[in-house]
This record gives C-alpha cells, structure tokens and sequence, in this order.
C-alpha cells in the first residue's frame, strides 16, 4: 500500500504488477506507449520490493502448493521466480499472440497498444475471445480522440463489443489503477480477454494512485483443454455459442457495477470515462443555475464502467427524468444503443443530436454547454492573428537529410510517387519539404508503392522508418520480390522508435542488410548511405541510380536518431 | 481552494519540467494536484502544452476549463497570446518569456506579440533567456520563469526551492546551486 503520483498509462502499469502478471508485451504508439516504459524502468526493482516486502503469499512460487512451475524458469535469489518480463514487440499482433500464449501457459500477461494497432492485432484479438483464457489476459488499447498523434479517432468500445469480450473503462487514475486488477480477476473468472479502455487525457493526466496489497504471480497448470483452444470449426460453433451465453453474465454484471444516482428529474447524465469528469467539473453550476443547493439538487446520474452495459439502471433513469444526455468519449456507443430505431421514451440528447460534437475529444467546455449552462466569462481574444506551430524535425534531425536527398534526386522529374508511412519522417508532408504524397497506416507505404508500380506507375518510391519497416513493412517488400515488382523503398534507419520517444526496434542496423537480402533483395541494390547534409549530392546520385532499375531497390540511409542518443547519454 | 495553471511552451523548453516541480511542491505542501500534457508528435518544435490543477479539495477535468486559469506561465510570448481565454477574467495572470522562438515562417512581429500582452490585465514579462545567461545557465531559463511565478503560486517558495533540489539532485551539486540560482533571479524580477 502507497500512495504514489500517476499518469493513467502508469496506473495501469503498476496495477498489473500489482495484479501479479507474468508477462507484458507491446508496440509503442502514442498515447499508450509509458504503459510498457513504466514496465520495463520498474520491473527490476519492484521484484526485488516484493521479496524484500516478504509479502503474504510470497513465498517461492516453485514450492507454492498448488501450482506447477513453468518448465526452465530460473528463480531469482530468494526463490521469486524470474519469468516477469516486460517486452517491445514487432508489432502489436505479435504482443498480442506473446500475450495470449502466456495465459495459455498458465501466466497473467498483459498487452498494450493504441487504438489503431488493435487493427492490427483484430485476428488474435477477436479469436481469443472464443478460446478459454487460462491466465487472466488484458488488452489495453489507448484511444486518441482529437487524434493528438494519430491518424484516425476510432473507438476501441465498438470493437469489444464486435470481438464479444467485455470492456471496462475508468474515469481517473485511481480508477485505472484498481480496474485493471478487477479485470485480470474477470478475465479468469469467465475465461475471457478483458480489453481496458484508455483516453489521450486520462492515459496522460497525472494524479495520486493508493496502490493497494501486490499480488504474486500465481501460476496456474498450462491449457489442458485442446477442446477449447483448437479453432477448427467443429470447436469453434461451440465456443461461440459459449461466448454470446457469457454476455449475458457480462451484462449483468455491468448492471451491478455502474452506478445510478436518482436526483433532479430534470435533467439524467449517462456519462462514461472523462465524460464523468467533465460532468462533475460543471456540475456545482448546473446546481447554481436551476436554483438548487447540495447533492439532492444534481441531475441524476448513471456512471458507465463497465460494458456490454444493462439495461434496467437506464429504464429506471428513463422513467425518472425528463431529458437524457450521454456524455462519452469517441463515438456516440451508449448514445446509439440506447435510443434504438424506435424512440426512447425521453428525449436522448448527446452526439447524435449535436450538443456534443461528432468530432473530437470532449472537453469541459463541450460539457459545460450541453449541460444547457453558458460559456464562463473569456478576455477578448488577441489582436493579432496567432499562427500554430505545427510539429516539425528536430534541429539536425537524420530524417532532414534524407528527405533532402530525395527531394533532389526528384528534381526535373514529373512522373513519381513517394509513398510515406508513420513516423517522424511524416512530418516531410509539410513545407518547406512537400516531399511525400500519401500516409495511411503502418507498412502501407511499401504496399501502396508496390500497387501503384504494378498498374503502370513510373518511380514509384516507398518512405519508411526501420521500426515501421519491422512491423508491417517487411510482407509488403516480400510481395514485390516475389512478384519483381519495380520499386524504390527508401528505409530511414535511426536505429529506434523515434516519435514515440526512442525506444528500441525490434532488430539492430547491423543486421538489416542481411534480412533484406534474405527476403530476396539483390545485393547489388541494396545501397547504405549515411543520412549528412554533406553527403547530399552523393546520396541523390544513389537515389536516382535505383529508381532507374527495373526491379526492387532498397535503400538504407542510416544515422542515428537524436532524441535516441539523448536518452542513450541519460542511462 | 482551486488553482489552475495552464503551462504553454515549445518543444524541448522544459515547459511539463516546470509543471513536475510546482506539482511536487504542491503535494508536499498538503495539496492535490491534477496534471495534463500532451505527448508524442506534437512534442517535435511544436507547441507543448501542459495544464495543472491544485486544490485541496478533489479535481474533476484533467485540463483546464476556458476561463478558469489562475496563472498562464509561458515560455515563448506567441505562446502565451495563444491562451487568453483560459484566463480568469478577475484574476488571471500572464507570466510570460519575452524574447520569441521564431520556428515558423509566419511569426508576428515581436512588438506586436509584446504589446498584446502589455494589453492584458495582469502580466509578467521576463527576459528569462537574457537572466538565465547572465546568470552563467542558459538551460534554466524556464526555471527563471518559474521563480517569477512563484509569488503567485498558492505554495510556499520553500517547497518550490526543495522541489527544485530535489529534481536536481541526480545531476550534482553545482547544478543544483545554478537552478537555485535562476529561480533566486526569477523572483527578483517585477515584470514589465
């Protein structure tokens, strides 16, 4: 028990060790990435805290009764067995599997992404769910409304649902801390994946967390059930008809643990994650303005946690109030479920009636006006215009040059195409580069490169980070070989996962050439340049040679990421 | 007792180190505190902003409402134009940088920047560059601005100084004295 300061991402952290995980796989991707950090700066000394603690229950788990040690585990000094591990991975579906074949083996495993790697990882995801989950398994996907540092603003609510498995989502840190420990103990109560729902602001808000008593890791025997873990069809037809009995249960107990409050009969809130929070900031005015004074005079309130949610707290709601407004963070998902085709008995207003935008992460603001309260008193804004400072290369950045290189190797030429992908180098979308023209997901530049040659396109050239490269381009180069598809993949290698705050890619520099070759690049046209303003002309002379080749290229411009060696010289 | 400041920067000015310390010395000082920054993409020369809230009571939204903001402390003047209407109209203050960073193709003219916050009610501008080289620690300009804001703050300056010795700490003792030193010449300057 501690009290101890708190990002959401971090509270999540601590409350899976605290839940006595095994296992920690991820993918970096703003706004989930401190999860796995937090993880891996923690694991060494929180082990040696849980021996030194002699927690209850922590004693060797080798002769714990009742449990079967893993097979080739080695016990730390003092009996705790050492198989924490708190892992990169190359991309999320890999995390995902790593994660899902530690519950197999009997471990806790946790798996963290953002909203957008859980695409990537919809195959395990959705398919776990009919498996029966043996260590409980959590998946924590971190949305980015207003899309902060991503590409699109989906909500990870709409795919719980679509995979069957529950989803629980906490209002503030504390929440996250104890919600992620509820979910493991879910997880193995109904031999289900809990996914754990995180927002840009929760996962980045700091706040204390009363930690609570850590649990070791208790291991339990390996799956022994083929039955349950074969997805061949026969099983499968099974399984699922378990997993749609399951959400029955799941309701239920959604039903149990939101909470509703019957108030004012003015005005239910159904209100889920933030939306909790920004009620709560407007709520004392709501109060002022109707006249009231104390709690008795707040409007009612359902809190949603938990989902698929119940549907009797939001009957009574319905009976009770005039008006319901549903404030949710991403897409309006309770909103949608709970006003149907034929009309709720009350008027439901929210985002699918405009007090709410569509758009965008809530905010007090949004809140404050849908709550029908006016806009608090503002100084007339500047007089002059403010112009944003959109983000741009650090100063010296290896991706500068590089882009440079291209844009000359360019010049005089009309007919190209410069596929980029996500990272740092994006950012060469803007003036004064304007070097790429298309940015979609992870890997696609290879892919849309490659698809574009194929019907016709000339110099068709691919942008890509290493770490990118690693997690969805390597298939898509792949493809091209095999297919002898003419292509220039540019693969800018600074040795780590920069946007996201360097972390480390899942292979080292020295060993890419090889892996190219491996996937059949010829040697000859695989070129390692070094990305320096000096070397410039030289590189887009090595540039234009390639696009010039009828057949696939890879160019390697290296040198190492500043925000990388600057984390480098810290430790 | 509700405080609420917004912290509005540039990448890589130590804008969220400053939130850390006036976070630490308000929790060391009995208070709760609630703290908000983005991170990621927009990190990379771009504006930086951080909210941070202390109460000594629970705090809902983890950023600041529009209107609600004791204190907006700046580190780049542009920036601070960018948040007057988080300020409180009763009391809120602009503690702002004065000397630009001039990152983009379209910055305004300085004296415009200037004269905007000049406007305002209640500011503070301060060469926290200019203070901080002088004083033999170009780095610890933003620890100048947050001595400037420290009469401000609703936490004792000797929470602020433990918190600035204790963030420095890891990095040896003349640091430590240099910082202390930049916050020393913060508080001495009124602003104009």
């Amino acid at each position: 028990m501690a009290e101890m300061v708190l990002s959401g991402d971090e509270a999540v952290a601590r409350g899976a060790l605290d839940a006595g995980i095994s296992g920690a796989f991820a993918y970096p991707g703003t706004p989930s990435t401190e999860i796995m950090e937090y993880l891996q700066d923690n694991l060494e000394a929180y082990k040696s805290g849980l021996h030194r603690a002699g927690l209850p229950g922590a004693m060797p788990q080798e002769t714990a009764p009742g449990t079967t040690p893993l097979p080739g585990t080695t016990p730390l000094p003092g009996g705790l067995s050492g198989t924490i591990v708190a892992q990169w991975c190359s991309n999320e579906k890999t995390a995902y599997e790593s994660a899902l074949g530690a519950s197999f083996a009997g471990r806790r495993a946790i798996v963290s992404m953002k909203h957008v790697g859980l695409n990537v990882a919809m195959d395990p995801f959705t398919n776990s769910a009919l498996v029966k989950i043996n260590g409980g398994l959590v998946l924590v996907v971190a949305d980015d409304p207003s899309m902060h540092s991503s590409q699109d603003e989906q909500d990870s609510r709409v795919l719980a649902d679509f995979a069957r498995v529950p989803c629980f989502e906490p209002v503030d840190q504390q929440d996250a801390y104890d919600m992620i420990r509820q979910a493991f103990d879910y997880s193995e109560k109904y031999e289900v994946p809990v996914l754990l729902r995180l927002t840009t602001r929760l996962a980045h808000a700091r706040a204390m967390v009363r930690t609570g008593t850590p649990k070791m890791p208790a291991p339990r025997p390996k799956a022994d059930d083929p039955e349950s873990w074969i997805l061949m069809p026969a099983m499968a037809r099974g399984r699922w008809r378990l997993l749609l009995g399951k959400n029955e249960a799941f309701r239920r107990d959604s039903e149990e643990t939101n909470t509703l409050q019957l108030r004012s009969r003015k005005l239910g809130v159904i209100a889920s994650g933030l939306g909790v929070a920004y009620f709560l900031e407007n709520e004392a005015d709501w109060i002022a303005a109707e006249g009231g004074a104390g709690t008795g005079a707040a409007p009612s309130l359902l809190r949603v946690t938990r989902y698929p949610i119940g549907h009797e707290k939001i009957r009574q709601l319905a009976a009770y109030v005039d008006k319901i407004l549903v404030i949710e963070e991403g897409y309006p998902f309770i909103e949608r479920e709970i006003r149907g085709v034929f009309g709720a008995p009350v008027p439901v207003i929210g985002k699918m009636t405009g007090e709410i935008p569509l758009d965008g992460e809530l905010t007090p603001e949004t809140v404050r006006l849908a709550m029908g309260l006016p806009v608090r008193a503002q100084l007339p804004p500047a007089g002059i215009a403010v112009p944003g400072r959109p983000p741009q290369f650090c100063q010296g950045c290896p991706h500068a040059d590089s882009i440079s290189a291209l844009k000359e190797a360019l010049e005089g030429e009309a007919d190209f195409y410069v596929a980029s992908d996500i990272g740092c180098y994006t950012l060469s979308a803007l003036p004064p580069y304007r070097a790429v023209e298309s940015c979609v997901d992870m890997g696609a530049s290879v892919g849309m490169a490659r698809g574009a040659s194929c019907v016709g396109q000339k110099r068709s050239i691919a942008v890509i980070g290493d770490s990118t490269f690693y997690h969805s381009g390597m298939t898509n180069l792949l493809d091209a070989v095999s297919h002898k598809t003419a292509l220039t993949l540019i693969i800018m290698d600074n040795s780590t996962t920069g946007m996201t705050g360097a972390q480390p890619t899942i292979s080292p520099t020295s060993q890419l050439p090889a892996l190219l070759e491996g996937l059949g690049v010829e040697r000859s046209h695989i070129r390692e340049l070094v990305s320096l303003r000096k070397n410039q002309e030289e590189n887009a002379a090595v540039i234009r040679e390639e696009m010039a080749y009828d057949g696939v290229s890879v160019i390697i411009m290296k040198r190492e990421c500043l925000e990388y060696l600057k984390k480098a010289r810290k430790a | 007792m509700n405080y609420n400041i917004i912290l509005a920067g540039v990448g890589g000015q130590g804008s969220l180190s400053v939130s850390v310390l006036i976070a630490k010395a308000a929790m060391k000082s009995g208070f709760q505190v609630k703290q908000s920054e983005v991170h990621g993409m927009s990190q990379r020369g771009g504006e930086v902003l951080a909210n941070l809230r202390i109460s000594d009571e629970s705090i809902q939204s983890p950023t600041v409402p529009k209107g609600m903001a004791d204190l907006v402390l700046a580190f780049e003047p542009l920036e601070a134009l960018r948040y007057i209407s988080w300020l409180n109209v009763e009391r809120g203050v602009v503690v702002s940088a004065s000397e630009p960073i001039r990152n983009i193709a379209n910055y305004p003219d300085i004296d415009l920047v200037r004269a905007e916050i000049r406007r305002l009610p209640r500011y503070k501008l301060i060469d926290a560059d200019g203070i901080a080289k002088a004083a033999g620690n170009p780095r610890a300009a933003n620890i100048v601005l947050a001595g400037a804001a420290a009469e401000l703050l609703p936490v004792p300056v000797s929470a602020l100084e433990s918190a600035i010795d204790e963030i420095f700490a890891k990095k040896g003792d003349a640091v430590v004295r240099a910082n202390r030193k930049a916050f020393d010449d913060g508080r001495l300057q009124s602003g104009n």
